[in-house]
């Protein structure tokens, strides 16, 4: 008999795995039959998470951080055994900006865009009127990409600009009515508001930081405790379905379904574009094709680093203005749960890292690392401003950050 | 009690609004733009909004809250831990409540509980309302399909239904289905006499 498991989800390209688990029976075969349950804020799928509406959700990882920590809710303990992607955000600037900013008709380098932005940042913030940019939550990677970014380039987030929530949906209309002058979001809708001309992409996140974790799959410890099996099950599924996914042959067909009512609502031409790692960054230009746009499987994408919880945790104290907090730092390492992603996979063809935990952005070229299982090659996952994240200290990796 | 109700559907906001009518001592606004949501409720000030879980704008709403509690009155979705049921009702209900700090669990409390009836209520009013629907379109296309029969051939209206009642049986299919087969089928002959090849 089929275990039952209900997935929460947001609308947006990176909630491809649980919807393509369950589109191509890969979920059926494992014996788990899924309910997707949509929804239009992230406010929204992690409620119906806590009250037990929902199993599991995609959701925005430093989000599983946060409620584990009691941040905005009263504090549940989530777990997060799966990571649905990483990468597949970008910044879109109003056109006006981005033409001052951007290199014309590619996508130009972080710090020098950064330079040419801070000087605007300077001239907007003497006219009284400081830039305002939109992202999709506080807790979010979007937002922690865009302050990362911006505060390398000695711009100071909260100081020098503003920053605001604005859902993903309705980001093309805060840039063309003036609300924001720019936004941080995932595919669709940079492309969205590059095709209605109130924008131009500037940036992908994944310039930035080359591998930064995007989407988990969360859910409540009790939960994924009672329902361990069906979990791993789950896991196994969604595994398929990323290597289903990045395979060129089924890209129409994936946007097809991901383009569908139910999900995502939306133009299989924009979600055919992001799946293959191509944007167009300004209406009537050329498409450009970056690689690893996206990122939902290659290189382990989907194992939970505890590394990355971890900092992630840096970036929530960095901006909320928390004190640091060993004992808040031990909590969100153990959200991320690499034991059940092993668990799930071992004795599968899938690679597992040997570790569970690494330096993060140390590497600039392709490195081959220790497996548990099969072969692993890591590639280029550093931060633009060639700083690295040790997590054997996370006190010191704050401490040098740019004061703010 | 300053009551804001958030929802972008006018016709559930009344009906929210007219079950609040009835309790003492409410003041309620309602608010169905999202251009602007933020700088309302801070014009409105208010001890309680109820907005509906499907509304896009909840992180906008969660975020200025978030905020407001470095602020004076602080204003939150949990104001009891321990009352979980009550919470976990409206999210049933499809609704979300944000409590100011302060406010006594007995004021806040029937208040809910009349949002999470009438938000129910208008739930139900929606099924209904799409059943009638979905049943007055098949009852259209149905009469479409006898009307096709008769023209077609030559039945009368008894026979043009019996033959699509017997064809449902033998398929195992709803009538309506098979009226929908029939116009369907008519309209793409239809194309293909008028037509090209």
């Amino acid at each position: 008999m089929a275990e039952e498991l209900t997935i929460g989800f947001l609308p947006l390209v990176d909630a491809c795995l649980p919807i393509l688990a369950r589109e191509h029976g890969f979920a059926e075969e494992e014996g788990v039959s899924l309910t997707l349950v949509k929804d239009t804020s992230w406010a929204t799928v992690l409620d119906r998470l806590l009250y037990g509406h929902s199993d599991a959700a995609h959701l925005v990882a430093p989000l599983a951080i946060a409620t584990t920590l009691g941040r905005g809710r009263p504090a549940q303990p989530l777990s997060v055994p799966f990571v649905l992607g990483l990468n597949g955000n970008a910044i879109t600037l109003k056109s006006d900006i981005a033409q001052r900013v951007g290199a014309s008709g590619r996508l130009g380098d972080p710090a020098t865009v950064g330079a040419a932005l801070a000087e605007v940042v300077r001239e907007r913030k003497d006219a009284g009127r400081p830039l305002r940019f939109g992202v999709v939550h506080r807790y979010s990677s979007h937002n922690y990409m865009l302050r990362y970014w911006l505060a390398a380039c000695g711009i100071r987030p909260d100081r020098d600009v503003e920053i605001a929530t604005v859902p993903p949906p309705f980001c093309a209309d805060a840039l063309e009515a003036g609300e924001v002058d720019g936004i941080c979001v995932g595919e669709p809708w940079n492309s969205v508001a590059v095709e209605r001309g109130v924008g131009r992409i500037v940036l992908a996140t994944a310039q930035i930081w080359r591998r930064g974790v995007e989407k988990v799959l969360a859910l409540r410890e009790p939960v994924l405790a009672g329902k361990r099996d069906a979990v791993e099950r789950l896991i196994r599924a969604m595994c398929r379905a990323g290597r289903h996914f990045v395979d060129p042959e089924n890209w129409d067909a994936n946007a097809a379904i991901l383009a569908r009512a139910d999900y995502l609502d939306g133009d299989p031409v924009l979600i055919k574009r992001a799946i293959s790692d191509r944007l167009l960054l300004a209406r009537g230009g050329e498409i450009v094709h970056f690689p690893d746009f996206m990122f939902q499987y290659r290189e382990a994408a989907n194992f939970p680093w505890v590394s990355q919880a971890e900092w992630l945790y840096t970036q929530m104290v960095r901006w909320d203005g928390m004190a640091f907090d060993p004992a808040d730092a031990v909590r969100a390492a153990r959200v991320f749960r690499p034991d059940v992603y092993r668990s799930a996979l071992i004795g599968t063809g899938e690679p597992l890292p040997g570790a569970s935990s690494k330096v993060e952005g140390s590497l600039r070229q392709k490195t081959p690392v220790g497996t548990q299982q099969g072969i692993m090659t890591l590639e280029d996952n550093g931060f633009f401003d060639g700083k690295v994240f040790d997590p054997a200290d996370l006190a010191g990796y704050l401490a040098a950050l740019d004061p703010t | 009690m300053r009551i804001a109700i958030v929802d972008e559907s006018a016709a559930r906001a009344s009906v929210i609004q007219e079950g609040l009518a009835s309790l003492d001592d409410c003041e309620i606004f309602v608010v169905t733009e999202r251009r602007g949501l933020v700088a309302r409720i801070g014009e409105i000030a208010p001890d309680i909004v109820l907005m509906d879980l499907g509304n896009p704008s909840r992180d906008v709403l969660e975020e200025y809250f978030a905020v407001s509690r470095a602020l004076a009155r602080p204003i939150a979705m949990f104001v009891d831990e321990s009352d979980d049921e009550s919470i976990a009702a409206s999210i049933d209900a499809g609704v979300s409540a944000y409590v100011v700090d302060g406010l006594s669990a007995n004021r806040i409390k029937p208040l809910i509980d009349v949002a999470v009836r009438r938000f129910n209520a208008f739930a139900r009013l929606q099924a209904d309302l799409d059943e009638a629907r979905g049943r007055l379109a098949e009852r259209e296309t149905i009469d479409k399909a006898k009307r096709i029969l008769m023209d077609g051939r030559g039945l009368t209206e008894p026979k043009a239904y019996a033959e699509m009642r017997k064809a449902a049986m033998d398929q195992g299919r709803k009538i309506a289905e098979i009226a929908d087969a029939i116009v369907t089928a008519h309209k793409l002959m239809a194309n293909n006499q008028t037509g090209d090849a």
